[in-house]
């Protein structure tokens, strides 16, 4: 006991070089800590086969149609995250999405306000949604699943209700339709390219900077090399794919450029990446997650970190509602339903998030969303009904839990004692 | 951040007397309950107990399983609100009623259970609930240099990293990692409710060691166990529940281990204890 330590050995796993770094990541692998291992595996393999299959996969106007495929579930995924981290769920995401766009569809023509009012009154529908699911679980005691299946029936309706009777509402405001069908010139693509990444690299460089000067272990410079140039070079290819010509005939309409909801949707990463990684309040929804005890007894609400990522969880829904508004450019009962809600928790899960809680990210869900698009798409190409489809889908997020639950008995067994 | 700073011993002398302990009451208690009463729905769990911890001592609860150690102790740490009595701090009546409110009077307690997030890291888990920040950003160097010093002076060996996640620690070095988030915030008081329940005899030791220097350096350490070696090892008083009442808080030196086992087992021990099976004072040694 009277042994002290240098801090250096209390303090040193953080890889000292690439190989140890490499080595480092592969043992997390082995001892059950996937991350985003399996979905960027699945993307891989899948891209591959749907490319030999149909040559038509890998043309720019299919890939830009996948963006756009998977935003509203992507954006609904990201929410679903805050909801799954404390280990609840939310059934009612996909309808609260779809009332979100029926109140902005509504806004929009019924009253003919401008479409930041009507943005604003989605966005707000879908806070008062996550204030009252999120009060009725953290207050009231009901589970989530209970609180949300209700909600998913009851949304279904007050849908129904607002488009009146099961009619559709068009869309016409311009910049609503903007988000999902124009493009970026490809100029501003490039350059928010050059932005992000830099800003990637100069976030991570300063990090190791201070970590340095402040004596801690820090990442091998190699290793922020290589992650810095991977974020370069899949965002580069992005880019440059969104930016070839994708029309038809070029000279009648040009087409190309990176549609706007990708960007939308790298905002909405950072930003939710900053508030769960950056902030106390990110790391009080980790606690939660994990121990709901122990955080109480650190002194922090649960009730309110709980009924805050119910309200997060409905207002990304309210974006993804706008979202599909936009891309569907009118709004009908269905929007939101069918296997949206499913497709979002699917593609948390596939992108690494637990459904046991306490582990997950945003990028989870941007992975896992980009999983099911491929799927859905390549699937539709092949020309497979809409059964086959959910099939595939339904196995594959069974197998994207089963990694998730094998690979917590796997930490389980490597970890404790 | 509820940190407290000062860890002064506050010994006054000729003090009010401790309650129940009759030797040499030279101190006054810096935690003291007096008639606490604690029911959950129709169960009475703790009936008028009186408890005090002294600065610059180990003081022991000692009890059968079920005695209501561990929900004496959720009461002054503010996780259950107490149905009765009065709780004194530094000799003030204060009312705690969350562990927020503990932690501000620098009580800090490691719960039987360790009450840690298997998926947090070691310095994530030891400023939980009480982050340093810059503006709205975690300041994470700070936290994890204050942590590697808090534990270097715990003379902590084995931690390979203080970022790996605490579930992939064993159950010595949790235990470690719960003290050290203890006294991380300059404490008081810090109460470890059976520490050593899960422990091999080394790391035993270490603990038992550990406790012995909080003590001191001038905190009231307050220390649950069953084993009346290790009570002995290191406490100053002993406190003895039984069946939810205070059977006898009296010093160390003056009982041996056949009378503080009578305490458990019985409630009471010749003079010492309670008058009767089930007296309804809190027990006091009738001289
Ligand atoms: N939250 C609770 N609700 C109901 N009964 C409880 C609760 N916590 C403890 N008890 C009861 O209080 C009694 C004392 O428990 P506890 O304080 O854990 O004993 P000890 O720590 O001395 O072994 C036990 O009978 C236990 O069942
Ligand atoms: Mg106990």
């Amino acid at each position: 006991m009277s042994t002290t330590v240098a801090p250096d050995r209390t303090t040193t796993t953080q890889p000292q070089t690439l190989s140890q770094g490499v080595r480092g990541y592969l043992e997390r692998v082995r001892g059950g800590e996937m991350g985003a291992l399996p979905a960027v595996l699945g993307l891989i393999v899948l891209c591959t086969v749907f490319t030999i299959l149909r040559p038509a996969f890998l043309t720019p106007i299919n890939i830009a149609n996948l963006f756009t495929q998977g935003a509203q579930i992507t954006v609904i995924a990201m929410g679903l995250v805050f909801v799954l981290l404390l280990g609840e769920i939310d059934l009612s995401a996909g309808f609260a999405s779809g009332v979100c766009a029926a109140v902005l569809a509504v806004t929009l023509t019924v009253h003919g306000l401008p479409w930041y009012v009507a943005v604003a009154a989605a966005l707000a529908t879908g806070m008062v949604i996550g204030l009252l699911l999120g009060t009725l679980v953290a207050k009231v005691g009901i589970p989530s699943f209970v609180v949300t299946l209700a909600a998913f029936l009851a949304f279904q309706g007050v849908v129904l209700l607002l488009v009146r009777g099961g009619t559709n509402i068009s869309i016409r405001d311009e910049v609503i339709l903007a988000i999902a069908n124009r493009n970026l010139p490809p100029a501003v693509g490039w350059l928010l390219f050059a932005v992000g990444v830099l800003g990637y690299a100069a976030v991570q460089l300063l990090r190791v900077r201070r970590r340095r000067m402040h004596g801690l272990p820090a990442d091998p410079l190699s290793l922020v090399a290589v992650r810095v140039g991977t974020v370069a070079v899949v965002a580069g290819l992005a880019v440059y794919v969104l930016n070839l010509e994708r029309s038809r005939n070029a000279l009648i309409v040009s087409l190309k450029g990176v549609p706007i909801v990708v960007p939308l949707i790298v905002l909405l990463l950072i930003l939710w990446t900053f508030v769960l990684r950056r902030t106390a309040f990110g790391r009080h929804i980790y606690a939660v997650g994990g121990n709901a005890e122990a955080a109480r007894r650190a002194g922090i609400n649960v009730d309110r970190i709980k009924i805050a990522c119910f309200v997060i969880c409905s207002t990304m829904a309210a974006v993804g509602g706008i979202v599909a508004a936009s891309r569907g450019a009118s709004v009908d009962p269905n929007t939101g339903g069918s296997n949206v809600l499913l497709y979002a928790v699917g593609a948390a899960v596939i992108g690494g998030t637990s459904l046991f809680g306490g582990k997950g990210r945003v990028l989870d869900a941007v992975l896992g969303g980009a999983v099911i698009a491929v799927i859905d798409n390549g699937m539709g190409l092949m020309g497979y009904s809409a059964g086959i489809k959910f099939v595939v889908t339904g196995a594959v997020l069974l197998l994207a839990a089963g990694v998730d639950a094998i690979s917590r008995k796997r930490a389980a067994a490597s970890g404790l004692r | 951040m509820s940190e407290t700073t000062s860890t002064d011993l506050g010994v006054t002398p000729a003090g009010r007397g401790a309650p129940g302990s009759g030797p040499s009451d030279d101190a006054r208690p810096i935690l003291e309950l007096r008639g606490v009463n604690k029911s959950f729905g129709p169960v009475h769990v703790l009936h008028d107990v009186s408890f005090a911890a002294y600065a610059g001592e180990v003081t022991a609860l000692v009890g059968d399983n079920g005695a209501g150690k561990s929900t004496l102790v959720k009461c002054i740490g503010g996780i259950h609100p107490i149905d009765s009595g009065e709780y004194l701090f530094e000799g003030k009546p204060v009312n705690v009623h969350s562990p927020r409110d503990a932690a501000a009077l620098g009580i800090e307690i490691v719960y039987q259970d360790l009450a840690l997030c298997d998926n947090l890291d070691i310095v994530q888990n030891m400023f939980l609930g009480r982050e340093r920040k810059n503006g709205i950003v975690l300041d994470e160097d700070t936290m994890e240099q204050m942590a590697a010093k808090t534990l270097q002076g715990l003379s902590v060996r084995t931690v390979k990293s203080l970022r790996q996640p605490v579930s992939s620690l064993s159950g010595g070095q949790r235990q470690t990692v719960a003290i050290a988030k203890a006294v991380l915030w300059n404490s008081k008081v810090v109460i470890l409710d059976e520490p050593t329940a899960a422990l091999g005899v080394a790391q035993t030791a270490q603990v038992l060691e550990l406790v012995r220097r909080l003590a001191d350096q001038g905190l009231a350490v307050v220390l649950i166990s069953h084993n009346m070696n290790d009570v002995f090892a290191v406490s100053d008083r002993i406190a003895a529940l039984y069946l939810g009442r205070m059977a006898a808080q009296v010093k160390a030196s003056d009982v041996t281990h056949a009378q503080v086992v009578e305490l458990i087992t019985a409630g009471r021990s010749g003079d010492l204890g309670l008058t009767n099976g089930n007296g309804g004072a809190e027990g006091k040694e009738a001289p």
